[in-house]
């Protein structure tokens, strides 16, 4: 007798594979097969390029009345420095010319200003100095706006200060000029070479800084200058009203005796408005000798421009903000559609793995995410630029790699968010709720912090370093310079966190909520 | 009696029933109110003004809450008819009440009464509070700023204004959830409007910023909460309110029309 023989049925179907690809082929299959999220992503791509073509300011307009203080009227034009960087270049400078090898000793004895709060008109000078005023001494390649520099100078309120080529600042001898305590200053050349000292009594000095000013011709302009940025108030800055206030500002500085050593060849001073004479309230801007030195009156400002408004990289990325939120709709129904429909089920049936199958789904609407946002954001730069230039804008330079961290991180920064909406979809499991959750903690602080305006600063700047909405800070493309006076706010592209770190904090709350989803939907049933 | 009266009656009796069944409404009311009352007290406890010249509006300050709880009032009107989208529920109230457009009128009615209801209370509440807080902050009419008591005209309408609007986000939010006939994408696309034309005008500026003010729905709305410098305004009170309203007229009938024209 024969043992009957049992064939168990195998299915002549190759065995599948459940592999991290496989999943990620299913998931991207879901994605792609919704045409509701299809249109999704595409919207979330034409928000990011469209809504910064929506701007059509042209130079020289001004803000509307109640218009928020930090978008005064696009520039038509600025100098460039020689790092390339947009910069103010004009003052009141009494040069002669300096071979390759010399020195220039000076002894600051006064710094007076004045200035005009609201208008142009004489009778409204208040007296007092703005706190960046500078007066001294300055050895520049040329009297032409832009051309390199080195200077060592007493300010308004930051002291004495050795500052070059427009960005570079170093303090020297604190406290303010007066006839009681003056400050010596000294600048020597040799070749490129320039170094600043300054002195409280003239026999003891002390080194503040050393430029190297690469190229200098070898006769170039040095002598003495002053300087004083515009007086500029803002009175309030929250939504649907705000205004501010400023005109220009004068200062007047007194140097005594005025020494100089090594080559300096005419032997007599040349006055020169340096970026066309700045007219407003002042009737006396120049030089006279007085006694044994001289007295020199400027406005006006050496310095680096803050980048605000039209004609800068955050303007123009502004769909952003727009494309966000389309990405968080689909990248938050991407997980809560499965729960409505329950097709979790079957995902977790094929793919019993949670985890594997809610990382599989972050990579896929992260990656769609990023490669929706990188071509818009680099588009929205490649058709704003040139139609601000045909409006005559002047844009505000940037490096290429700067371009390229703000566009790519743009890109990178809507990814993120993106991920984190799948994150707080699987926690929550009600698209609505979701959702709602990621606009509150991503862009309501945003929201709060800049254009309701309400909150002391402190405050604000603290919603825009501890919550996600810290992520923003990749897209700010200018430096915020401290010895420039500027209202750096994040709406004008200022953040309080630098770029990588912000998008840190937002890539911990990613990382942070999808370490929570994965936690519960192991735990949870489905 | 006339046909409709019953059938507009049954159908408010039905919305009623089935809003104040559902956990998810009281929360979201008592959301609203809680969240509008907290902020507008951390905002004005938070707003000092040391040299007591500050271009402060007393009343803003203690509305703030609303810029947050105007949300949670957009989730419990998107849910009103974006749950029964998600549930299948929707075929069953069409079943039951085949006019449409008197469902979404019932639905429109109820959720805008307990919306106001909710309104009403977070509002005094938060003027309240800001009446006791700021005034220990010396934003009183002491220092030259304008009385936070409900007697004032201008403080007595961003009072009723504020609860007005409330009712206004619930019925743009309700219309726009009743086109797109889906929660999640409803709630988007409506504090996508509400938030992104502030954010949009503050960091594009100059003269455009002035006209995205004037259009923006929540930017415009709530100039009705103004008391000081109504001449610097993007738009008048009322008239703000009103271009709100133009809002929420046209998403309810994109929504009324949509929900005619397509199967559910």
């Amino acid at each position: 007798m024969t043992a009957p023989t049992f064939t168990t049925y195998r299915s002549a179907a190759p065995a599948g594979h459940d592999g991290f690809a496989q999943l990620l082929r299913a998931e991207w299959t879901k994605l792609r097969t919704v045409r509701g999220w299809v249109v999704g992503l595409i919207v979330a791509g034409l928000l990011t390029t469209g809504v910064g073509l929506l701007s059509h300011g042209e130079c020289g307009s001004q803000a509307g009345p109640s218009a928020p203080v930090v978008t005064g009227g696009p520039a038509c034009t600025n100098p460039l420095g020689p790092g390339g960087e947009a910069v103010t270049d004009s003052f009141y400078f009494v040069h002669q010319p300096l071979g390759v090898d010399g020195s220039i000793t000076v002894r600051v004895a006064s710094l007076t200003g004045s200035y005009s709060p609201a208008g142009v008109s004489a009778q409204d000078l208040k007296p007092g100095l703005q706190p960046w005023s500078k007066a001294g001494i300055l050895i520049k390649a040329s009297t032409t706006p832009g051309s390199a520099y080195a200077a060592m100078m007493v300010t308004g309120s930051h002291g004495v200060r050795m500052q070059w080529n427009y960005t570079n600042d170093v303090a020297g001898l604190g406290g303010a000029v007066s006839a009681a305590s003056p400050r010596w200053l000294r600048l020597t050349r040799a070749g490129d070479v320039i170094r600043g000292y300054d002195s409280l009594d003239g026999t003891h000095w002390s080194a503040v800084g050393t430029a190297t000013l690469t190229g200098l011709p070898s006769t170039v302009p040095a002598g003495l200058f002053a300087a004083s940025p515009d007086y500029a108030a803002v009175t309030s800055q929250s939504l649907g009203g705000g205004s501010g206030s400023g005109g220009p500002s004068q200062a007047t500085v007194a140097f005594d005796p005025v020494t100089l050593q090594g080559a300096w060849p005419a032997g007599r001073w040349t006055g020169t408005a340096v970026g066309g004479a700045v007219n407003g309230p002042y009737p006396v801007l120049g030089y006279r000798q007085s006694g044994g030195g001289l007295v020199v009156a400027g406005s006006g400002d050496i310095a680096p421009v803050p980048a605000t408004g039209e004609g800068s990289v955050s303007n123009t990325l502004v769909g952003a903000f727009a494309g966000l939120i389309a990405l968080v709709i689909v990248a938050a129904m991407f997980i809560t559609a499965e729960y409505r429909r329950g097709l979790i089920r079957v995902t977790l049936i094929a793919s019993p793995r949670r985890s594997r199958m809610l990382a599989a789904k972050a990579v896929v609407v992260g990656s769609a995410a990023f490669a929706v946002s990188l071509p818009a954001a680099f588009a929205a730069l490649l058709i704003e630029e040139p139609l601000e230039r045909s409006r005559g804008i002047f844009v505000y330079p940037v490096s290429a790699l700067t371009e390229v961290r703000v566009v790519a991180g743009t890109a990178a920064l809507l990814a993120v968010a993106a991920v984190l909406a799948l994150a707080l979809g699987a926690v929550l499991r009600r698209g609505a709720i979701a959702v709602t959750a990621v606009i509150a903690v991503i862009v309501l602080p945003y929201f709060f912090a800049v254009p309701l305006a309400l909150l002391p600063a402190g405050a604000a700047d603290w919603l825009l370093r501890v919550t996600p909405a810290a992520g923003f800070a990749i897209q700010q493309a200018y430096p915020a310079y401290p010895q420039v006076t500027a209202s750096y706010t994040p709406g004008a592209g200022y953040y309080p966190l630098p770029p990588w770190a912000g998008f840190t904090v937002l890539c911990a709350w990613a990382a942070a909520a999808l370490g929570l989803a994965m936690y519960l939907l192991r735990r949870r049933d489905a | 009696m006339t046909a409709l009266p019953v059938a507009l009656r049954d159908a408010l009796a039905a919305e009623w029933t089935k809003a104040r069944t559902l956990a998810s409404t009281g929360w979201l009311l008592l959301a609203a109110v809680v969240l509008t009352v907290a902020v507008s007290t951390v905002v004005a406890a938070a707003v000092t003004c040391p040299a007591g010249n500050c271009a402060e509006d007393p009343a803003k300050i203690s509305l703030t809450g609303i810029y947050l709880g105007e949300a949670v009032v957009a989730i419990l009107a998107v849910l009103m008819i974006g749950g029964e989208y998600s549930t299948g529920m929707v075929r069953v109230t069409l079943t039951a009440m085949p006019r449409r457009t008197t469902v979404l009128a019932a639905k429109a009615v109820v959720l805008t009464s307990m919306v106001l209801a909710a309104g009403v209370i977070a509002v005094l509440a938060s003027v309240l509070a800001g009446h006791l807080i700021l005034a220990g902050h010396g934003i009183d009419p002491a220092h030259g700023y304008p009385s936070l008591s409900l007697g004032s005209g201008p403080v007595l309408r961003a009072t009723i204004g504020s609860v007005l609007y409330l009712g206004l986000i619930a019925l743009l939010s309700l219309g726009a959830a009743t086109a797109v006939r889906d929660s999640a994408t409803a709630i988007g696309i409506v504090l996508g409007l509400l938030y992104l034309f502030p954010i949009i005008s503050t960091v594009l500026g100059g003269s455009l910023a002035r006209q995205l003010q004037q259009i923006g729905p929540m930017t415009a709305g709530l100039a009705i909460q103004a008391t000081t410098g109504l001449a610097s305004l993007p738009i008048g009170p009322w008239a703000g309110l009103g271009v709100l309203a133009a809002w929420a007229a046209a998403a309810l009938l994109a929504g009324g029309l949509l929900l005619r024209l397509r199967d559910a």
